[in-house]
């Protein structure tokens, strides 16, 4: 799950479909805060994953919670500033205490691309997504950022492809070639699709699906609307973009 | 793990080599066991070492992938898929011939060539409808069953509509088989169904003729010549060959897909009513077409834009065979007034659909019926012509219709065993008044609703008396 910025009806829908569906262990990609009026719900919810078992990794938005300049956009850097005063010192020292990306097995979890972690390059599209491939020696990459969902793929001849993942239908990461799922946000999707998103990885098959979960969306962009965070915020959530 | 090394006895993740089988043209072929599985299976090894041919890596990693979602008695099951290293398919051993094996015996009789043509057309919907076309029908990729269900093989150029198309990212090139390669395909074009007709259609004219239509050019770059260059007639090859059968084959071969069937399922419910086929031109064309219609159609090839990817799922349900049962009783006049309103407002939203209306002559059950009804008339015959009175106004090309009546001491199970046989995706069907006698019975309709393989839709005749009311 990744890009839940805050929003916990999103990320309750999301973590109740999971379970309802056999998840057994949870991967967080970051960007737990920004954007979103339930920071310090969500950052608790991650963190008692956490102490469960979950991994969960650094996301720009977390990291520009903790430092003072960020290049953000008006209605993020707001947020930003807004989030800052809801944070307590146990969430913040989470946050503080995450790292930029997780390797596990031949697998490489990070918020935004393998290539330069912590500079948060966007992998949107096939250039992009060669450069992290290349970057690291994992057979499947797990990133997000882009708030879009999105599959990449290199053949073992250096081919690199893009693919649109369906909902809901097993994907095989075939071992003969090397993967990058960037997973859709949970707590704002930008690809005109407003349901929550997030991916279950069968680790024994090497299956990915993603999932679209439907959530209330009109209370968490009420209480978008009762924080003073931008209009903005609250409007896009409606249209998924 | 070399192919070429292996030996009987040896153990690969705990398959048993047993022997082996004869190679293909990518891969070699083991029969193998493993404690506890009782399905006779074999494994299949590519021919390769690793990184030397693209087509053979990234065609067996292709099979992995889609072989693996695949279910049904037309494809072979799935058992197991080695590792980057180790890499094999272990899948069903599928008993049975080839439709290669059939080919020294061409030309065969029309009747031997519509029912394995519908027997592939079968498995051919099958595989459509989860989401895969095959891409490479050819009679080495086709073997029937004992019991003559036929089953497709080698999925290492398929497409899963829903999965990523791994061939189409490697190959700048049109991948396929010379012979059999749908126009389209030659354009890289591989989101079209209608394409595994084209190629089936190429099969049935070798099966039905002795010849390949388009002969076996080897190279791609001749492929592209079946955009422009009609086939001879099969009827100018073999005499025997019934109008019909030609009429099939060449739709099957249309180099517009959209000119062929729409679905493989409309390509079996044809070779299964041959009587019912409509004959355009196609049946009667003695010679392919003059050279001036061909420059035509080469112009046009050469025009060509590009081709909007189409949705497997939405191309399927958009030509559907609807089936429609009509009870032709004397007193049943405002229900089939009401089923063919409802046929209507069905085919009013499925352009592409076909009908077939249905209707089952009762007979007792120890079969002493008269041949005759009181007017001396056969009343198979008069059933027909009261069948083709109903539809006379329906908004449907006369193509898109057919009737039939037949025989059944169970009328229900009849109609359920028709829709089942035939692929039928919607079934709508009259009732008669509720009264307590049929509900202690039981009806035609609810049993059909019961049993049926499909959607059914149950028509009432909007004033028909409810129960309280009928005497």
């Amino acid at each position: 799950m990744t890009d839940i910025h805050g929003n916990r009806e999103a990320l309750e829908a999301c973590l109740d479909h999971a379970a309802q569906n056999g998840v057994g262990r949870y991967i967080f990609l970051g960007d737990y805060a920004g954007y979103g009026a339930d920071p310090g719900w969500v950052i608790d919810t991650v963190q008692a994953e956490v102490a469960r078992g979950a991994a969960a990794v650094l996301g720009n938005h977390d990291a520009a919670v903790l430092t003072d300049g960020a290049d953000m956009n008006d209605a993020a850097a707001t947020a930003i500033a807004w989030t800052r005063t809801q944070l307590d010192a146990g969430q913040r020292a989470f946050l503080a205490g995450l790292p930029l990306a997780i390797e596990e097995k031949d697998r490489l979890y990070v918020h935004a691309s393998g290539f330069e972690p912590d500079q948060w390059h966007y992998v949107d599209e096939l250039y992009a997504a060669a450069k992290s491939l290349m970057a690291t020696r994992a057979h499947a990459t797990f990133c997000g950022h882009t708030h879009v969902p999105a599959l990449f793929h290199m053949s073992m001849t250096g081919k690199f492809a893009s693919f649109d993942p369906v909902d809901r239908v097993d994907i095989p990461l075939t071992r003969q070639r090397r993967w990058l799922a960037v997973i859709g946000s949970v707590g704002q999707p930008r690809d005109r699709d407003p349901a929550a998103c997030y991916a279950v990885l069968d680790d024994e098959r090497d299956l990915l699906t993603y999932v679209r979960v439907p959530y209330d969306i009109e209370t968490a962009a009420k209480k978008i609307r009762a924080a003073g965070l931008p209009l903005s915020l609250s409007a896009r959530l409606f249209e998924g973009y | 793990m070399d192919a070429r090394r292996l030996e009987a006895g040896q153990t690969i993740d705990g398959f048993v080599l047993e022997k082996p089988l004869e190679p293909g043209g990518m891969a070699s072929f083991w029969r193998v066991s493993r404690p506890g599985t009782d399905m006779p299976l074999v494994m299949k090894i590519p021919l390769l070492r690793l990184g030397e041919d693209p087509i053979t890596i990234v065609g067996f990693e292709v099979e992995q992938m889609i072989l693996a979602q695949l279910a049904g008695p037309h494809v072979p099951r799935f058992v197991a898929a080695g590792d980057f290293e180790q890499p094999y398919i272990v899948m069903e051993f599928v008993a049975g011939r080839p439709v290669k094996s059939l080919l020294d015996k061409t030309p065969l009789p029309a009747g031997e060539v519509a029912e394995i043509g519908a027997k592939i057309a079968f498995a051919l919907h099958e595989l459509h409808r989860q989401h895969v076309i095959h891409l490479d029908i050819k009679p080495s990729n086709v073997i029937l069953r004992p019991n003559g269900e036929a089953v497709l093989i080698d999925f290492g150029l398929s497409r899963h509509d829903q999965l990523p198309d791994l061939v189409a990212e490697e190959f700048d090139d049109p991948v396929g088989t010379g012979p059999y390669i749908a126009p389209e395909q030659v354009l890289r074009q591989r989101g079209d169904p209608r394409s595994d007709i084209f190629a089936l259609g190429v099969v049935l004219y070798f099966l039905a003729t002795g010849e390949r239509p388009f002969g076996e050019p080897q190279r791609a770059a001749e492929w592209k010549r079946r955009l422009w260059r009609d086939p001879y007639p099969p009827r100018r090859l073999n005499k025997q060959v019934p109008p019909w059968l030609q009429e099939i084959i060449l739709r099957c071969l249309e180099v517009d897909p959209a000119a062929r069937y729409a679905t493989a399922a409309q390509l079996a419910f044809d070779l299964q009513h041959p009587d019912q086929v409509r004959l355009t031109a196609r049946a009667e064309r003695r010679d392919r077409d003059g050279p001036l219609v061909v420059a035509m159609r080469w112009l046009r090839a050469h025009r060509r834009g590009p081709v909007p990817r189409r949705d497997l799922a939405g191309l399927l349900s958009r030509a559907p065979i609807i089936m429609t049962a009509i009870d032709l009783a004397p007193h049943a006049e405002g229900l089939r007034d009401a089923l063919a309103d409802a046929v209507r407002r069905v085919l009013a939203t499925e352009p592409a659909a076909r009908l077939a209306c249905v209707n089952v002559l009762k007979t007792s059950l120890l079969g002493l019926d008269p041949v005759a009804d009181k007017l001396g008339r056969n009343p198979h015959l008069q059933r027909l012509v009261e069948l083709k009175h109903w539809a006379r106004a329906l908004p449907l090309a006369t193509e898109r219709i057919t009737y039939h009546v037949f025989e059944s001491s169970d009328p229900a199970s009849a109609l359920v065993d028709y829709a089942r046989h035939n692929h039928i995706d919607h079934i709508i069907i009259g009732a008669r008044g509720s009264s307590p006698l049929r509900r202690y019975l039981g009806s035609v309709s609810s049993k059909v609703v019961a049993e049926a393989p499909c959607t059914v839709t149950v028509v009432r005749p909007r004033d028909a008396p409810t129960p309280a009311e009928t005497p």
